[in-house]
């Protein structure tokens, strides 16, 4: 048995220093340039933030969930991203169920909720209708909660309800594989063809 | 459905263990693979430029301070990186910087990502210049995740070989995993996230004209360069404040899904490396089937508090489980999944706000940290970490049949069990002191901003446990970005990182130097099923001998409350 080689501070240095730099180089700026060209090529939409344009204008992002109130949209879940939806300050509240506010929050937006689809006091809502979301961004809302929406937004539109329940049906997903994930519906796109749809009759 | 997705996760990750623990012993023992050809004259190049002998190897000693240095340079080099770099081109604009890179945020962002921990006091998309993310956290995903797997290798030697005083050459071990382990699986995967939805450029924040009128700025940047690396890395600090939720840093169900394999199966498949190179497969696999009984105790807790509605709920008409912090396409079942893989794989990629979980789905992810993440955990550090506890077990099966404790032919003796023993209590030691030290002071109950009571004691103990594990997760109730916590937060990272490492590889080193000892009629076997149970049993009671006080001060009085 040979003896154990001692550490040497002197014959480490060079592969510490030239190993910090040659790695760093070819880890943080060689594989991202070699990405971004494949990806350019490959995924140019998804690439650039899957935005979404209408006549020409960016109107956001199909991953990024945006506020919306008119009566002729549906409405995405509550947001504690800034004062709603800021694409800026992506968050949650944070707030414990043991925390008072957690439920006065969820009680206040559930009450909201009824009152903006004319549902009766006390009629069951859905829980992502009344829960603000991880990232305060959530592009997406659940089937249970567009169905109590449909009512609404076709009153709004003058459109029969068949209609727009049609384009929700349109703009929702699946599982993955039918096990990954939850069902749910893309509000902007979503709300997107629903103005297409108007501009389209009138 | 959710049960049907949590059991097909843990099926693919046990199948793909074994094809990939056979692979990175072959890797790591310089055997043929079939990346070779690109790799080898890679490899022949790096191994020029930084002068490296790859025959020449090192004692248990050289190795930890080669991986010290390292660490310390890469925090070093990214904390200049942090401080200048207002002064880098490319976006985002100045404006959108808001986050002031104080010198402390600097350090300790700095130490967490050589530590792995990536734990992040500060939101990306106001703080970071793209470059910052490319060429500071991006590298230090790749050459601290590379690092810890090497430590990892460098201890199943010492465990595996005999009569000798070299566990390896760090230099050599490092740029195999970077070569043939993480660069290609980043690459086919990261384009994979892309093709999901994971944005990838380098173009200027957009001002989007929303369609009732506002005007929202949507971030972007080369988000998919770290989207998998920090997963695959064991490191988890995400490019968005929200991390893992955000729908850019993980568009979908399936991206999510990737994610957690990315976590889940190298850890996993160690336990396969470590019977490999020890030439006994059979005690791998009883790792394994400690790890994965662990595992499913953790998602069964998490997943009946989350799909349950809260308690405080009740009456309010309400249908559903608890979706507050959760994100739609997540649901409670992809949430609770990755709240446990996160936990158990030292990466604090979480999709959620944890901090709104109810008690006992925050017990479920802290208790797995305070365990020292055993359950696959850290790329290198789980493997160790879960050998630690078997050796734990080892010394008390062997006192109780009256017979030198010995695991796999190594005896453990007086100088061998100082040391599992100081691993065994290096962890409460830090998190219990600092948690205390926390909540005793000013500064430290000045993080607690938003919620008080039990859940404030639980937030300051999770910090502590997230940075000793380097695991980076954080309940976001708790704001850390101060000096107090930045200062903190660091001991505890480097702490676990090198504190852990250089006590497993200084064993590993006097394994190394025995004989192995043969097995005999009186040995105590370690790779049975009954050798597993004990082996959980030492897991379980060792951890709640340490933290049932402060599990009782926070989460279970925090459940006990109505």
């Amino acid at each position: 048995m040979s003896p154990p080689p001692r550490p040497h501070l002197i014959s480490q240095a060079r592969p510490l220093l030239v190993g910090c730099a040659v790695l760093t180089l070819r880890t943080g700026l060689v594989f991202p340039a070699a990405l971004l060209a494949i990806a350019r090529v490959a995924f140019p939409a998804q690439a650039d933030g899957s935005l979404l344009k209408d006549r020409g204008v960016v109107v956001g992002s199909r991953w990024i969930g945006q506020r919306f109130v008119a009566p002729g949209h549906f409405h995405p879940r509550p947001s504690a991203a800034g004062a709603g939806y800021d694409g800026l300050t992506s968050g949650a509240a944070n707030l414990a169920p043991s925390n008072p506010r957690f439920a006065a929050d969820i009680a206040a937006a559930a009450s909201a909720y009824r009152r903006e689809n004319g549902l009766p006091a006390g009629a069951v809502v859905p829980m992502d209708a009344a829960t603000s979301s991880g990232s305060g961004l959530d592009p997406h809302i659940s089937p249970a909660n567009a169905a109590l929406q449909v009512p609404r937004v076709a009153r709004a539109r003058g459109l029969p309800e068949s209609r727009v329940r049609a384009l929700v049906a349109a703009h929702t997903h699946g599982r993955a594989f039918g096990i990954l994930g939850e069902p749910r519906v893309d509000v902007l796109e979503l709300n997107l063809a629903l103005d297409r749809a108007a501009r389209g009759s009138g | 459905m959710r049960w049907l997705e949590y059991a097909v996760f843990l099926a693919l990750v046990i199948a793909l263990a074994r094809p990939a623990g056979l692979y990175l012993a072959r890797v790591f023992d310089g055997g043929a693979t079939w990346l070779d050809p690109v790799m080898r004259p890679l490899e022949a190049g790096l191994h020029r430029l930084m002068g490296i002998d790859p025959r020449r190897e090192m004692s248990a000693g050289s190795y930890i301070l080669s991986f010290l240095l390292f660490g310390l340079a890469g925090a070093a080099g990214l904390f200049i990186l942090l401080m200048l770099q207002r002064l880098l081109p490319g976006g985002p604009a100045d404006r959108f910087l808001t986050t002031p890179m104080t010198a402390d945020l600097a350090a300790d962002t700095a130490v967490s990502f050589a530590t792995t921990t990536t734990w992040q006091a500060y939101g990306g998309e106001t703080t970071l210049r793209y470059l910052t993310q490319t060429a500071g956290l991006v590298s230090q995903n790749f050459l601290a995740g590379a690092s810890g797997l090497a430590v990892g290798i460098a201890f199943i030697r010492g465990v595996a070989r005999q009569e000798t005083g070299t566990l390896g050459n760090f230099w050599v071990d490092l740029v195999r995993a970077i070569l043939w382990v993480l660069l290609p699986i980043a690459i086919v995967g990261s384009l994979v996230l892309v093709w999901q939805g994971v944005p990838l450029d380098l173009s200027p924040y957009v001002a989007a004209h929303g369609l009732e009128g506002g005007v929202q700025t949507i971030p972007r940047g080369p988000v998919a360069a770290l989207e998998l690396i920090k997963n695959l890395g064991s490191n988890g600090g995400g490019f968005f404040n929200a991390n893992g939720a955000h729908p850019f840093e993980t568009p979908t169900p399936l991206a999510n899904f990737i994610a957690l394999l990315a976590i889940a199966v190298l850890p996993a498949s160690l336990t396969v490396t470590f019977g490999e190179i020890t030439g006994s497969p059979r005690a791998g696999a009883v790792l394994l089937g400690v790890m994965v009984a662990l595992f499913v105790a953790g998602l069964v807790i998490c997943d009946l508090s989350e799909a349950a509605t809260p308690h405080a709920l009740a009456g309010l008409g309400l249908s559903g489980g608890n979706l507050e912090g959760k994100e739609t396409r997540f649901g409670v079942g992809d949430t609770v999944l990755t709240a446990i893989v996160t936990s158990n794989g030292a990466t604090g990629s979480t999709n959620a706000a944890t901090d709104s979980f109810g008690a006992l789905g925050v017990a479920a992810p802290l208790i797995n940290m305070l365990l020292g993440e055993v359950v696959f955990g850290g790329l290198g550090s789980g493997l160790y970490g879960m050998v630690m506890a078997t050796l734990v077990a080892a010394f008390l099966g062997g006192l109780m049949i009256g017979r030198t404790p010995t695991y796999l032919g190594k005896r453990i003796g007086q100088g061998e069990m100082q040391l599992i023993i100081g691993y065994a209590l290096l962890t409460p030691a830090v998190v219990l002191l600092l948690s205390s030290l926390a909540l005793n002071t000013k500064p430290g109950l000045a993080g607690l901003t938003t919620n008080g009571g039990a859940r404030g004691f639980t937030e300051a103990v999770f910090a502590y446990a997230s940075c000793m594990a380097n695991n980076g997760q954080t309940l976001g109730g708790l704001n850390a970005d101060s000096l107090f916590y930045n200062l903190t937060t660091s001991v505890a990272m480097l702490a676990g990182r090198y504190g852990t490492a250089a006590l497993a590889l200084t064993l590993a080193g006097r394994f190394a130097a025995q004989r192995r000892v043969a097995v005999g009629p009186g040995t105590l076997p370690n790779h049975t099923p009954q050798f597993g149970a004990l082996i959980l049993a030492c897991v379980v009671l060792v951890g709640g001998l340490c933290y049932l006080p402060a599990l009782v001060l926070g989460p279970i009085s925090e459940a006990l409350q109505r």
